[in-house]
């Protein structure tokens, strides 16, 4: 049932070949193989419990945190195997910035939230801190909303402000690849609409996946989406024929609302 | 559409606009019929209905023009169902041109019966390809309506038969108006009679690529036949 082609066009940032993952007895994924292309954002859609977010929580290693769960097969981040990495797996994090669904602001100023994880990989002047942060707050599209208010508990924030600053954390640290994680989930339509240009502007420098429940921001935003059922990867191909074309019956059920 | 969707409601839409479409075929095949009858038979009873329909027709394509993009605002549709919406909405813009076709034929028609020289006229020339033009549109709308993709192609095959007749038909009329030059003024007529039937006939084609696009997701326009068969299979 796995498809997985690469883009035609750009070259190929993550290569998952074989992935097997199992939360116990239970397995989650079955024989995952995907070429997620660079500067690309890639989406992964499906109804709950497909296993979109447990892929994209193994691209970063998340699942270590416990015991029961455990992941085979091979996931390359530019070659290297990050399954079986001896990299730590902080520096390994550091090179994949990750976003949940609800907002999550460390119980600090706004200012600190995007500092602290950049002094623990990065030693830098208090103006080359400061320059970061403004950097990073305004790629994420939030330097004038929070300029004059650094001082302030992030979480004094709105929640698509919150999520704006998650995203500004997590682009701080220049990872290679940002996992969002249903990002919009918890927003209103206008803060959605930040997050989606956020994302447009993003993929110039990352790579970017996203998780989403919602299809039509999935057709908004990515290059090309992955649609995933009970664990398998069903098809995965450019957005646009996905939404206009998909080459399998299962995907145009799901995507035109006939599934189930 | 055969297999609902989770929301009842969306199927409910979509069948409607898909009624409406059909509905619409109706009215316009019944313009076509009229028309020809009134060309075959040297009537002008029936031409003030073609003419009347007109305003029917327009108001039927605005209608379904309203109803699709509510669909589309509310619904979002994706794959299929869009690619159903996008050819009704093409096949509705074809259907008004075939009703326009319709009123031309009718006002020639009945240019020629008043001027009194339609009796002296090759009409009956024009018998096939217009039997054949209303046949073909009658027959697109029902491949729509059951997505019959090996009907809609036995149509843009034989849309090449009117195209042959027309072309026979504008030699003779050339031949009739070097003859008697004072027939031009009703040869002119049936020049624009003819024409209209060859236009329904392209129409007919055209229906029948959308049907194409609905089923198989390609654009098929433009298209050699020998292509599209390649497509599909």
């Amino acid at each position: 049932m796995n498809m997985a082609e690469p883009s035609p066009v750009a070259p190929t940032k993550i290569v998952v070949r074989d992935l097997n993952f199992y939360y116990g007895k239970f397995q989650a994924l079955k024989s995952i193989n995907l070429d997620i292309p660079e500067h690309c954002v890639t989406a992964f859609i499906g109804p709950s419990g497909c296993g979109k977010s447990t892929l994209l929580r193994t691209f970063n290693r998340m699942f270590e945190l416990y015991p029961e769960q455990r992941a085979e097969g091979s996931i390359l981040l530019d070659g290297e195997n990050l399954l079986t990495s001896k990299q730590d797996v902080a520096l390994i994090r550091a090179r994949i910035g990750m976003v949940f669904q609800k907002p999550t602001p460390f119980p600090m100023s706004i200012f600190d939230n995007i500092a602290f994880g950049v002094k623990l990989f990065e030693n830098l002047s208090r103006i080359e801190l400061e320059e970061r942060v403004e950097w990073a707050l305004r790629k994420a599209a939030l330097w004038d909303e929070v300029k004059d208010k650094l001082p302030l508990n992030g979480t004094s924030l709105s929640g698509g402000q919150q999520q704006r600053l998650c995203i500004a954390r997590g682009i701080a640290i220049k990872p290679e690849l940002l996992l969002l994680d249903e990002p919009c989930s918890a927003l209103d339509p206008i803060s959605t609409a930040h997050i989606e240009e956020l994302i447009a502007e993003l993929k110039k420098n990352y790579t970017v996946i996203i998780v989403t429940h919602n299809m039509q921001q999935a057709a908004r935003v990515s290059d090309h989406t992955a649609y995933m059922y009970l664990g398998e990867l069903v098809e995965f191909c450019e957005t646009e024929q996905m939404f206009l074309k998909p080459a399998r019956r299962e995907t145009e059920d799901y995507i035109t609302g006939r599934f189930g | 559409m055969t297999e609902k969707h989770l929301s009842s409601q969306f199927d409910s839409d979509l069948n409607s606009v898909s009624s409406r479409l059909m509905e619409m075929g109706g009215l316009v095949e019944t313009q076509i019929k009229r028309a020809i009858h009134s060309l075959t038979y040297f009537s002008i009873s029936e031409i003030d209905d073609v003419l009347a329909t007109e305003a029917q027709v327009d108001q039927m394509e605005v209608e379904i023009d309203r109803a699709l993009t509510t669909v589309v605002a509310r619904r979002q549709p994706a794959a299929r169902d869009l690619r159903l919406l996008l050819a009704i909405s093409k096949i509705t813009s074809n259907l008004e041109r075939v009703g326009d076709e319709a009123h031309k034929i009718a006002k020639r028609v009945k240019s020629l019966v008043e001027s009194g020289e339609a009796r002296q006229m090759p009409i009956g020339d024009l018998r096939v390809a217009s039997d054949l033009a209303a046949n073909l549109i009658h027959r697109s709308l029902d491949a729509f309506a059951r997505l019959d993709v090996g009907a809609a192609i036995a149509i843009y095959r034989e849309d090449d038969l009117i195209d042959r007749e027309f072309k026979g038909f504008v030699r003779k009329l050339i031949t009739c108006m070097m003859e008697d030059p004072r027939t031009i003024s009703s040869s002119l007529d049936l020049l624009f009679i003819a024409k209209a039937i060859e236009r329904i006939g392209d129409h007919a084609k055209n229906i029948s690529e959308y049907i194409i696009y609905i089923v198989h997701g390609t654009d098929v326009r433009h298209s050699k036949l020998k292509g599209i068969e390649n497509i599909i299979q």
